[in-house]
Protein backbone atom coordinates (compact mmCIF):
# COMPACT_ATOMS: atom_id res chain seq x y z
CA UNK A 1 0.00 0.00 0.00
CA UNK A 2 2.59 2.71 0.83
CA UNK A 3 4.18 1.61 -1.89
CA UNK A 4 1.62 2.54 -4.25
CA UNK A 5 0.89 5.15 -2.41
CA UNK A 6 4.57 6.38 -3.08
CA UNK A 7 4.24 6.04 -7.07
CA UNK A 8 1.41 7.95 -6.89
CA UNK A 9 2.63 10.90 -5.01
CA UNK A 10 5.90 10.98 -6.90
CA UNK A 11 4.05 10.63 -10.61
CA UNK A 12 1.54 13.25 -9.69
CA UNK A 13 4.66 15.21 -8.27
CA UNK A 14 3.26 16.18 -4.84
CA UNK A 15 5.88 17.39 -3.08
CA UNK A 16 6.80 19.54 -6.23
CA UNK A 17 3.57 21.08 -5.99
CA UNK A 18 3.98 21.88 -2.21
CA UNK A 19 7.12 23.58 -2.71
CA UNK A 20 5.37 25.30 -5.32
CA UNK A 21 2.78 26.80 -3.08
CA UNK A 22 5.23 27.66 -0.71
CA UNK A 23 7.37 30.08 -2.55
CA UNK A 24 3.76 31.01 -4.32
CA UNK A 25 2.71 32.28 -0.90
CA UNK A 26 5.86 34.05 -0.09
CA UNK A 27 6.04 35.88 -3.60
CA UNK A 28 3.25 37.66 -2.32
CA UNK A 29 4.56 39.07 1.14
CA UNK A 30 5.46 42.14 2.18
CA UNK A 31 9.26 43.38 0.79
CA UNK A 32 11.73 43.70 3.50
CA UNK A 33 14.53 45.63 1.48
CA UNK A 34 15.62 48.19 2.90
CA UNK A 35 16.39 50.84 0.34
CA UNK A 36 19.70 51.66 1.75
CA UNK A 37 21.06 55.31 0.80
CA UNK A 38 17.40 56.69 1.31
CA UNK A 39 16.30 54.37 4.27
CA UNK A 40 18.55 52.62 6.84
CA UNK A 41 18.00 50.17 9.64
CA UNK A 42 17.63 51.38 13.48
CA UNK A 43 20.78 51.99 15.41
CA UNK A 44 22.05 50.60 18.81
CA UNK A 45 23.59 53.55 21.55
CA UNK A 46 25.94 50.54 21.70
CA UNK A 47 26.98 50.71 18.19
CA UNK A 48 30.55 50.01 17.64
CA UNK A 49 31.80 51.83 14.29
CA UNK A 50 34.93 54.31 13.56
CA UNK A 51 36.99 55.46 16.53
CA UNK A 52 37.01 58.37 18.21
CA UNK A 53 39.37 60.27 20.95
CA UNK A 54 36.97 62.18 23.39
CA UNK A 55 37.84 65.63 25.55
CA UNK A 56 36.61 66.84 28.47
CA UNK A 57 34.39 70.04 28.04
CA UNK A 58 37.22 72.09 29.08
CA UNK A 59 38.99 70.78 25.96
CA UNK A 60 41.48 68.75 27.73
CA UNK A 61 41.92 65.41 25.95
CA UNK A 62 41.34 62.81 28.10
CA UNK A 63 43.51 59.96 27.57
CA UNK A 64 46.08 59.73 29.46
CA UNK A 65 48.22 56.78 27.71
CA UNK A 66 47.79 54.32 30.10
CA UNK A 67 48.05 51.79 27.23
CA UNK A 68 45.09 49.60 28.80
CA UNK A 69 43.30 49.89 24.88
CA UNK A 70 46.69 48.68 23.44
CA UNK A 71 47.20 45.83 25.68
CA UNK A 72 43.31 44.85 25.86
CA UNK A 73 43.67 44.65 21.73
CA UNK A 74 42.66 41.33 20.34
CA UNK A 75 44.15 42.44 17.31
CA UNK A 76 47.17 43.98 17.93
CA UNK A 77 45.42 47.71 15.79
CA UNK A 78 46.34 50.01 18.64
CA UNK A 79 49.94 51.22 18.49
CA UNK A 80 50.65 53.91 21.30
CA UNK A 81 53.90 56.02 22.29
CA UNK A 82 53.30 58.68 25.58
CA UNK A 83 55.67 61.40 27.12
CA UNK A 84 55.19 64.18 29.81
CA UNK A 85 53.42 66.63 28.26
CA UNK A 86 55.23 70.61 29.23
CA UNK A 87 53.32 70.28 32.04
CA UNK A 88 54.29 67.29 33.62
CA UNK A 89 51.03 65.31 32.37
CA UNK A 90 50.92 61.91 30.78
CA UNK A 91 50.10 62.18 27.27
CA UNK A 92 50.08 60.31 24.01
CA UNK A 93 52.51 61.66 20.71
CA UNK A 94 51.21 59.21 19.26
CA UNK A 95 47.92 56.98 18.92
CA UNK A 96 47.31 55.20 15.53
CA UNK A 97 44.54 52.75 15.02
CA UNK A 98 45.22 50.01 12.09
CA UNK A 99 41.32 49.87 10.77
CA UNK A 100 42.75 46.51 8.54
CA UNK A 101 43.46 45.22 11.65
CA UNK A 102 40.85 46.34 13.86
CA UNK A 103 38.08 43.88 14.50
CA UNK A 104 35.35 46.02 16.31
CA UNK A 105 35.12 44.19 19.31
CA UNK A 106 34.75 47.58 21.58
CA UNK A 107 37.11 46.12 23.93
CA UNK A 108 39.27 49.29 23.77
CA UNK A 109 36.42 51.33 25.10
CA UNK A 110 35.47 48.82 27.55
CA UNK A 111 39.01 48.91 29.23
CA UNK A 112 39.49 52.96 29.03
CA UNK A 113 39.80 54.00 32.32
CA UNK A 114 39.03 58.02 31.27
CA UNK A 115 35.86 57.05 28.50
CA UNK A 116 38.76 58.37 26.08
CA UNK A 117 38.44 56.38 23.40
CA UNK A 118 35.19 55.44 22.17
CA UNK A 119 33.36 53.37 19.03
CA UNK A 120 30.53 55.76 17.36
CA UNK A 121 28.16 55.17 15.06
CA UNK A 122 30.01 56.16 12.35
CA UNK A 123 29.93 53.14 9.85
CA UNK A 124 30.44 54.71 5.92
CA UNK A 125 33.91 55.41 5.91
CA UNK A 126 36.14 54.52 2.66
CA UNK A 127 39.67 55.18 2.10
CA UNK A 128 41.37 55.54 -1.22
CA UNK A 129 45.46 54.97 -0.61
CA UNK A 130 46.66 52.42 2.06
CA UNK A 131 47.89 55.16 4.76
CA UNK A 132 44.39 56.59 4.85
CA UNK A 133 43.42 53.13 6.95
CA UNK A 134 45.51 54.44 9.60
CA UNK A 135 43.26 56.56 11.82
CA UNK A 136 45.90 58.83 13.82
CA UNK A 137 45.44 60.80 17.03
CA UNK A 138 44.60 64.34 15.21
CA UNK A 139 41.90 62.06 12.93
CA UNK A 140 40.89 60.59 16.25
CA UNK A 141 40.29 64.01 18.12
CA UNK A 142 38.93 65.65 14.85
CA UNK A 143 36.46 62.83 14.74
CA UNK A 144 35.09 63.08 18.35
CA UNK A 145 35.02 66.80 18.49
CA UNK A 146 32.76 66.10 15.04
CA UNK A 147 30.46 63.50 17.17
CA UNK A 148 30.82 64.48 20.26
CA UNK A 149 27.11 65.33 21.26
CA UNK A 150 25.98 61.72 19.88
CA UNK A 151 28.91 60.15 21.79
CA UNK A 152 28.14 61.81 24.85
CA UNK A 153 23.78 61.06 24.59
CA UNK A 154 24.81 57.62 23.69
CA UNK A 155 27.06 56.96 27.11
CA UNK A 156 24.33 58.88 29.14
CA UNK A 157 22.05 56.15 27.91
CA UNK A 158 24.00 53.38 28.33
CA UNK A 159 25.28 54.58 31.65
CA UNK A 160 22.76 52.62 34.10
CA UNK A 161 23.77 49.18 32.97
CA UNK A 162 27.72 49.55 33.61
CA UNK B 1 3.67 60.79 -50.62
CA UNK B 2 1.82 57.46 -50.33
CA UNK B 3 1.25 57.43 -53.65
CA UNK B 4 5.02 58.13 -54.67
CA UNK B 5 5.92 54.96 -52.19
CA UNK B 6 3.64 52.74 -54.11
CA UNK B 7 4.87 53.21 -57.30
CA UNK B 8 8.42 53.00 -55.95
CA UNK B 9 7.25 49.33 -54.62
CA UNK B 10 5.39 48.41 -58.31
CA UNK B 11 8.85 49.25 -59.83
CA UNK B 12 10.81 46.32 -57.60
CA UNK B 13 10.66 43.37 -59.48
CA UNK B 14 8.02 40.62 -57.92
CA UNK B 15 10.93 38.25 -56.98
CA UNK B 16 12.35 40.96 -54.66
CA UNK B 17 8.78 42.19 -53.69
CA UNK B 18 8.71 38.61 -52.31
CA UNK B 19 11.95 38.62 -50.50
CA UNK B 20 11.72 42.03 -49.28
CA UNK B 21 8.25 41.03 -47.54
CA UNK B 22 9.60 38.08 -45.92
CA UNK B 23 12.50 39.92 -44.44
CA UNK B 24 9.73 42.85 -43.24
CA UNK B 25 7.70 39.50 -41.26
CA UNK B 26 10.78 38.19 -40.07
CA UNK B 27 11.92 41.68 -38.29
CA UNK B 28 8.26 41.92 -37.08
CA UNK B 29 8.98 38.11 -35.27
CA UNK B 30 12.58 38.80 -34.62
CA UNK B 31 12.48 42.04 -32.63
CA UNK B 32 9.87 41.55 -30.33
CA UNK B 33 11.52 38.34 -29.08
CA UNK B 34 14.69 39.90 -28.95
CA UNK B 35 13.04 42.53 -26.90
CA UNK B 36 11.20 39.99 -24.86
CA UNK B 37 14.62 38.18 -24.12
CA UNK B 38 15.80 41.44 -22.55
CA UNK B 39 12.47 41.87 -20.20
CA UNK B 40 12.44 38.28 -19.54
CA UNK B 41 15.86 38.77 -17.72
CA UNK B 42 14.63 41.54 -15.79
CA UNK B 43 11.19 39.50 -14.85
CA UNK B 44 12.99 36.51 -13.65
CA UNK B 45 15.20 39.00 -11.34
CA UNK B 46 12.21 40.45 -10.11
CA UNK B 47 10.26 37.27 -9.78
CA UNK B 48 12.96 35.64 -8.02
CA UNK B 49 13.23 38.82 -6.14
CA UNK B 50 9.81 38.96 -5.06
CA UNK B 51 9.96 34.86 -3.76
CA UNK B 52 12.74 35.75 -1.48
CA UNK B 53 11.19 38.60 -0.24
CA UNK B 54 13.13 41.09 -1.62
CA UNK B 55 12.21 43.35 -4.46
CA UNK B 56 14.47 43.05 -7.32
CA UNK B 57 16.32 45.73 -9.01
CA UNK B 58 14.70 48.71 -9.11
CA UNK B 59 17.44 51.19 -9.61
CA UNK B 60 17.65 51.95 -13.48
CA UNK B 61 14.84 53.82 -15.03
CA UNK B 62 11.58 53.82 -13.40
CA UNK B 63 11.10 50.54 -10.91
CA UNK B 64 14.27 49.07 -12.82
CA UNK B 65 12.65 49.09 -16.22
CA UNK B 66 15.96 49.90 -18.13
CA UNK B 67 17.76 47.43 -16.31
CA UNK B 68 18.19 44.90 -18.72
CA UNK B 69 19.07 47.99 -21.64
CA UNK B 70 22.00 48.88 -18.98
CA UNK B 71 22.96 45.12 -18.65
CA UNK B 72 22.53 44.87 -22.56
CA UNK B 73 24.77 48.23 -22.91
CA UNK B 74 27.65 47.01 -20.55
CA UNK B 75 27.91 43.70 -22.38
CA UNK B 76 28.40 45.37 -25.82
CA UNK B 77 31.01 47.37 -24.59
CA UNK B 78 32.88 44.38 -22.99
CA UNK B 79 35.77 43.11 -24.51
CA UNK B 80 35.90 39.87 -26.41
CA UNK B 81 38.40 37.28 -24.36
CA UNK B 82 39.40 34.69 -26.87
CA UNK B 83 42.34 32.46 -24.59
CA UNK B 84 45.40 31.59 -25.85
CA UNK B 85 45.18 28.29 -27.26
CA UNK B 86 41.62 28.04 -27.91
CA UNK B 87 40.51 27.26 -31.54
CA UNK B 88 39.36 30.93 -32.40
CA UNK B 89 37.73 29.93 -35.55
CA UNK B 90 35.13 27.51 -33.34
CA UNK B 91 34.41 30.01 -30.07
CA UNK B 92 33.60 32.83 -31.94
CA UNK B 93 31.12 30.51 -33.88
CA UNK B 94 29.68 28.25 -31.31
CA UNK B 95 27.48 31.35 -29.75
CA UNK B 96 26.25 31.52 -33.25
CA UNK B 97 25.43 27.77 -33.87
CA UNK B 98 23.63 28.41 -30.31
CA UNK B 99 21.27 31.03 -30.98
CA UNK B 100 20.57 30.89 -34.78
CA UNK B 101 18.34 27.87 -34.28
CA UNK B 102 16.22 29.39 -31.54
CA UNK B 103 15.63 31.82 -33.87
CA UNK B 104 14.80 30.03 -36.65
CA UNK B 105 11.92 28.08 -35.01
CA UNK B 106 10.31 30.88 -35.05
CA UNK B 107 9.64 30.75 -38.65
CA UNK B 108 7.16 27.92 -37.96
CA UNK B 109 4.82 29.25 -34.55
CA UNK B 110 1.11 30.54 -35.46
CA UNK B 111 0.89 33.56 -33.54
CA UNK B 112 -2.59 33.40 -34.67
CA UNK B 113 -5.39 32.20 -37.02
CA UNK B 114 -3.01 32.45 -40.30
CA UNK B 115 0.04 34.45 -38.89
CA UNK B 116 2.81 32.02 -39.31
CA UNK B 117 5.58 33.11 -41.45
CA UNK B 118 6.55 29.62 -43.07
CA UNK B 119 3.10 27.41 -43.05
CA UNK B 120 4.65 24.05 -43.77
CA UNK B 121 3.49 21.01 -42.84
CA UNK B 122 6.57 19.49 -41.63
CA UNK B 123 6.27 21.97 -38.70
CA UNK B 124 6.64 20.10 -35.93
CA UNK B 125 9.83 18.33 -37.63
CA UNK B 126 11.35 20.99 -38.03
CA UNK B 127 10.77 22.78 -34.59
CA UNK B 128 12.03 18.74 -33.40
CA UNK B 129 15.54 19.23 -36.05
CA UNK B 130 16.02 22.41 -34.82
CA UNK B 131 15.84 22.41 -31.57
CA UNK B 132 18.56 19.41 -31.54
CA UNK B 133 20.91 21.48 -33.43
CA UNK B 134 21.31 23.77 -30.66
CA UNK B 135 23.37 21.21 -28.52
CA UNK B 136 26.13 21.53 -31.09
CA UNK B 137 26.54 25.56 -30.28
CA UNK B 138 26.98 24.44 -26.40
CA UNK B 139 29.70 21.13 -27.63
CA UNK B 140 31.83 23.45 -29.74
CA UNK B 141 32.00 26.34 -27.54
CA UNK B 142 33.15 23.71 -24.60
CA UNK B 143 35.87 21.87 -26.88
CA UNK B 144 37.04 25.09 -28.40
CA UNK B 145 37.10 26.87 -25.53
CA UNK B 146 40.22 24.28 -24.16
CA UNK B 147 39.20 24.55 -20.78
CA UNK B 148 38.30 21.84 -18.52
CA UNK B 149 35.26 23.18 -17.01
CA UNK B 150 34.16 23.99 -20.18
CA UNK B 151 34.38 20.61 -21.72
CA UNK B 152 32.92 18.84 -19.05
CA UNK B 153 30.47 21.89 -18.83
CA UNK B 154 29.58 20.98 -22.63
CA UNK B 155 29.54 17.45 -22.11
CA UNK B 156 27.21 16.99 -19.52
CA UNK B 157 24.69 19.38 -21.32
CA UNK B 158 25.00 17.64 -24.42
CA UNK B 159 24.39 13.95 -22.85
CA UNK B 160 21.49 16.01 -21.13
CA UNK B 161 19.93 17.46 -24.08
CA UNK B 162 20.41 14.53 -26.13
CA UNK B 163 18.60 12.07 -23.43
CA UNK B 164 15.90 14.75 -22.75
CA UNK B 165 15.29 15.02 -26.39
CA UNK B 166 14.53 11.52 -27.03
CA UNK B 167 11.14 11.85 -24.20
CA UNK B 168 10.05 15.07 -26.04
CA UNK B 169 9.95 13.78 -29.64
CA UNK B 170 8.12 10.96 -28.15
CA UNK B 171 5.68 13.75 -26.11
CA UNK B 172 5.62 15.37 -29.66
CA UNK B 173 4.54 12.09 -31.25
CA UNK B 174 1.37 11.72 -28.67
CA UNK B 175 0.32 15.30 -30.20
CA UNK B 176 0.94 14.25 -33.68
CA UNK B 177 -1.16 11.25 -33.20
CA UNK B 178 -3.80 13.47 -31.56
CA UNK B 179 -3.73 16.16 -34.13
CA UNK B 180 -3.38 13.75 -36.68
CA UNK B 181 -0.97 16.55 -38.58
CA UNK B 182 2.26 18.20 -38.35
CA UNK B 183 1.41 21.40 -39.54
CA UNK B 184 1.01 23.51 -36.04
CA UNK B 185 -1.79 25.82 -37.34
CA UNK B 186 -3.30 22.38 -38.59
CA UNK B 187 -2.76 21.39 -34.19
CA UNK B 188 -4.58 23.71 -33.09
CA UNK B 189 -7.32 23.65 -35.12
CA UNK B 190 -7.60 20.38 -34.16
CA UNK B 191 -8.08 21.46 -30.68
CA UNK B 192 -11.02 23.61 -31.01
CA UNK B 193 -14.05 23.26 -28.78
CA UNK B 194 -13.87 24.41 -25.55
CA UNK B 195 -10.51 24.03 -23.04
CA UNK B 196 -11.46 20.64 -22.22
CA UNK B 197 -11.00 19.82 -25.82
CA UNK B 198 -7.16 21.05 -25.52
CA UNK B 199 -4.73 18.38 -25.80
CA UNK B 200 -3.36 19.30 -22.21
CA UNK B 201 -6.25 16.72 -20.74
CA UNK B 202 -5.92 13.60 -23.02
CA UNK B 203 -2.36 14.22 -23.43
CA UNK B 204 -1.76 14.97 -19.77
CA UNK B 205 1.34 12.72 -19.13
CA UNK B 206 3.05 13.86 -21.95
CA UNK B 207 1.89 18.00 -21.47
CA UNK B 208 3.91 16.82 -18.13
CA UNK B 209 6.83 15.25 -19.73
CA UNK B 210 7.22 17.93 -22.36
CA UNK B 211 7.28 20.79 -20.58
CA UNK B 212 9.89 19.22 -17.82
CA UNK B 213 11.95 18.00 -20.61
CA UNK B 214 11.60 21.69 -22.14
CA UNK B 215 12.86 22.81 -18.91
CA UNK B 216 15.89 19.92 -19.35
CA UNK B 217 16.23 21.13 -22.73
CA UNK B 218 17.19 24.97 -22.12
CA UNK B 219 19.14 23.76 -19.08
CA UNK B 220 17.05 25.41 -16.75
CA UNK B 221 16.54 24.89 -13.03
CA UNK B 222 16.44 22.46 -11.75
CA UNK B 223 18.12 20.57 -14.50
CA UNK B 224 20.79 23.49 -14.90
CA UNK B 225 23.59 20.31 -14.11
CA UNK B 226 25.81 22.60 -17.04
CA UNK B 227 26.28 25.40 -15.71
CA UNK B 228 26.69 24.31 -11.94
CA UNK B 229 28.46 26.78 -10.34
CA UNK B 230 29.59 25.47 -7.49
CA UNK B 231 31.07 22.20 -9.37
CA UNK B 232 32.27 23.74 -12.87
CA UNK B 233 32.36 27.32 -12.27
CA UNK B 234 29.54 28.38 -15.25
CA UNK B 235 29.79 25.04 -17.44
CA UNK B 236 30.58 25.84 -21.09
CA UNK B 237 30.48 29.61 -21.10
CA UNK B 238 33.01 30.43 -18.83
CA UNK B 239 35.54 31.56 -21.47
CA UNK B 240 33.04 33.51 -22.91
CA UNK B 241 32.73 37.42 -22.21
CA UNK B 242 31.17 40.22 -23.71
CA UNK B 243 28.68 39.87 -26.57
CA UNK B 244 29.89 36.30 -27.36
CA UNK B 245 28.22 35.26 -23.70
CA UNK B 246 24.99 37.70 -24.80
CA UNK B 247 24.63 35.44 -27.39
CA UNK B 248 24.48 32.22 -25.59
CA UNK B 249 22.56 34.40 -22.95
CA UNK B 250 19.87 35.39 -25.93
CA UNK B 251 20.17 31.71 -26.92
CA UNK B 252 18.69 30.27 -23.81
CA UNK B 253 16.30 33.01 -23.01
CA UNK B 254 14.76 32.57 -26.81
CA UNK B 255 14.75 28.63 -26.38
CA UNK B 256 12.95 29.11 -23.22
CA UNK B 257 10.09 31.35 -24.73
CA UNK B 258 9.78 28.68 -27.97
CA UNK B 259 9.38 25.85 -25.44
CA UNK B 260 6.72 27.85 -23.64
CA UNK B 261 5.31 29.05 -26.65
CA UNK B 262 5.54 25.74 -28.48
CA UNK B 263 3.94 23.98 -25.32
CA UNK B 264 0.95 26.71 -25.45
CA UNK B 265 0.28 25.41 -28.88
CA UNK B 266 0.45 22.02 -28.93
CA UNK B 267 -1.31 21.51 -25.36
CA UNK B 268 -3.01 24.57 -24.39
CA UNK B 269 -4.86 25.26 -27.46
CA UNK B 270 -2.56 28.04 -28.97
CA UNK B 271 -4.27 30.83 -30.13
CA UNK B 272 -8.12 29.25 -29.14
CA UNK B 273 -10.07 31.14 -26.22
CA UNK B 274 -10.01 29.45 -23.25
CA UNK B 275 -13.78 30.84 -22.91
CA UNK B 276 -14.88 28.82 -26.35
CA UNK B 277 -17.87 26.58 -26.01
CA UNK B 278 -18.85 28.73 -22.37
CA UNK B 279 -22.26 30.45 -23.93
CA UNK B 280 -21.74 33.69 -21.84
CA UNK B 281 -18.45 34.15 -21.69
CA UNK B 282 -17.52 33.55 -25.24
CA UNK B 283 -19.25 36.08 -26.38
CA UNK B 284 -18.28 38.38 -23.72
CA UNK B 285 -14.47 38.01 -24.64
CA UNK B 286 -15.18 37.05 -28.71
CA UNK B 287 -13.61 40.99 -29.21
CA UNK B 288 -9.64 39.73 -27.61
CA UNK B 289 -7.54 38.86 -30.71
CA UNK B 290 -6.50 35.45 -30.76
CA UNK B 291 -2.88 36.44 -30.77
CA UNK B 292 -3.30 37.72 -26.91
CA UNK B 293 -4.70 34.27 -25.62
CA UNK B 294 -1.75 32.69 -26.93
CA UNK B 295 0.85 35.39 -25.41
CA UNK B 296 -0.77 35.06 -22.09
CA UNK B 297 -0.98 31.34 -22.31
CA UNK B 298 3.06 31.80 -22.86
CA UNK B 299 3.96 34.19 -20.68
CA UNK B 300 2.36 32.24 -17.83
CA UNK B 301 4.55 29.23 -19.15
CA UNK B 302 7.04 31.81 -18.77
CA UNK B 303 6.17 32.27 -15.35
CA UNK B 304 6.49 28.19 -14.34
CA UNK B 305 9.96 28.49 -15.35
CA UNK B 306 11.09 31.39 -13.73
CA UNK B 307 8.83 29.95 -10.39
CA UNK B 308 10.84 26.56 -10.87
CA UNK B 309 14.00 27.94 -10.79
CA UNK B 310 13.49 29.82 -7.57
CA UNK B 311 11.64 26.59 -5.70
CA UNK B 312 13.63 23.75 -6.57
CA UNK B 313 17.19 22.80 -5.87
CA UNK B 314 19.41 21.50 -8.63
CA UNK B 315 19.05 17.69 -9.18
CA UNK B 316 22.34 15.36 -8.99
CA UNK B 317 23.87 14.58 -12.14
CA UNK B 318 22.74 11.06 -12.15
CA UNK B 319 19.13 11.83 -11.21
CA UNK B 320 18.81 13.95 -14.24
CA UNK B 321 19.82 10.85 -15.91
CA UNK B 322 17.77 9.05 -14.16
CA UNK B 323 14.51 10.90 -14.59
CA UNK B 324 15.52 11.16 -18.20
CA UNK B 325 15.67 7.55 -19.49
CA UNK B 326 13.95 5.58 -16.92
CA UNK B 327 10.99 7.45 -15.94
CA UNK B 328 10.10 10.27 -19.02
CA UNK B 329 10.59 7.62 -21.17
CA UNK B 330 8.39 4.73 -20.52
CA UNK B 331 5.53 6.90 -19.65
CA UNK B 332 5.44 8.73 -22.94
CA UNK B 333 5.91 4.82 -24.99
CA UNK B 334 3.34 4.14 -22.45
CA UNK B 335 0.68 7.22 -23.47
CA UNK B 336 1.66 7.07 -26.46
CA UNK B 337 0.22 2.92 -26.73
CA UNK B 338 -3.08 4.93 -25.11
CA UNK B 339 -3.31 7.48 -26.84
CA UNK B 340 -3.21 5.00 -30.06
CA UNK B 341 -6.04 3.21 -28.27
CA UNK B 342 -7.95 6.64 -27.92
CA UNK B 343 -7.45 7.35 -31.72
CA UNK B 344 -8.70 3.59 -32.95
CA UNK B 345 -11.56 3.73 -30.82
CA UNK B 346 -12.38 7.39 -31.56
CA UNK B 347 -12.92 8.59 -28.10
CA UNK B 348 -14.60 11.82 -27.81
CA UNK B 349 -14.79 14.63 -27.65
CA UNK B 350 -10.82 14.66 -28.36
CA UNK B 351 -10.22 11.98 -31.36
CA UNK B 352 -13.45 11.71 -32.90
Amino acid sequence: MSKVQYYLKSFLLWELLLGLKLTGKYFFKTKITVQYPEEKTPQSNRFRGLHALRRYPNGEERCIACKLCEAVCPALAITIDAEPREDGSRRTTRYDIDLFKCIYCGFCEEACPVDAIVETRVFEYTFETRDESVMTKEKLLAHGDMHEKQIAADRAQDAKFR
Amino acid sequence: MIELLLSIWNLVPEALQTLLIIILKIVVIAVPIMLTVAYITLAERKVIGYIQVRIGPNRVGPRGLLQPIADGLKLVMKEILIPTNANRFLFVIAPLLALAPALACWAVIPFADGWVLADIDAGLLYVLALSSMGVYGLIIAGWASNSKYAFLGSIRSAAQMVSYEIAMGFALVGVLMAAGSMNLSTIVESQSGSFLHWFWLPLFPLFLVYFIAGLAETNRAPFDVAEGESEIVAGFHVEYSGMAFALFFLAEYANMILISILTAIMFMGGWLSPFQGIPLLEDLFSFVPGIVWILLKTSFLLLLFLWFRATFPRYRYDQVMRLGWKVFIPITIAWILVVGVGVMAEIGPWFD
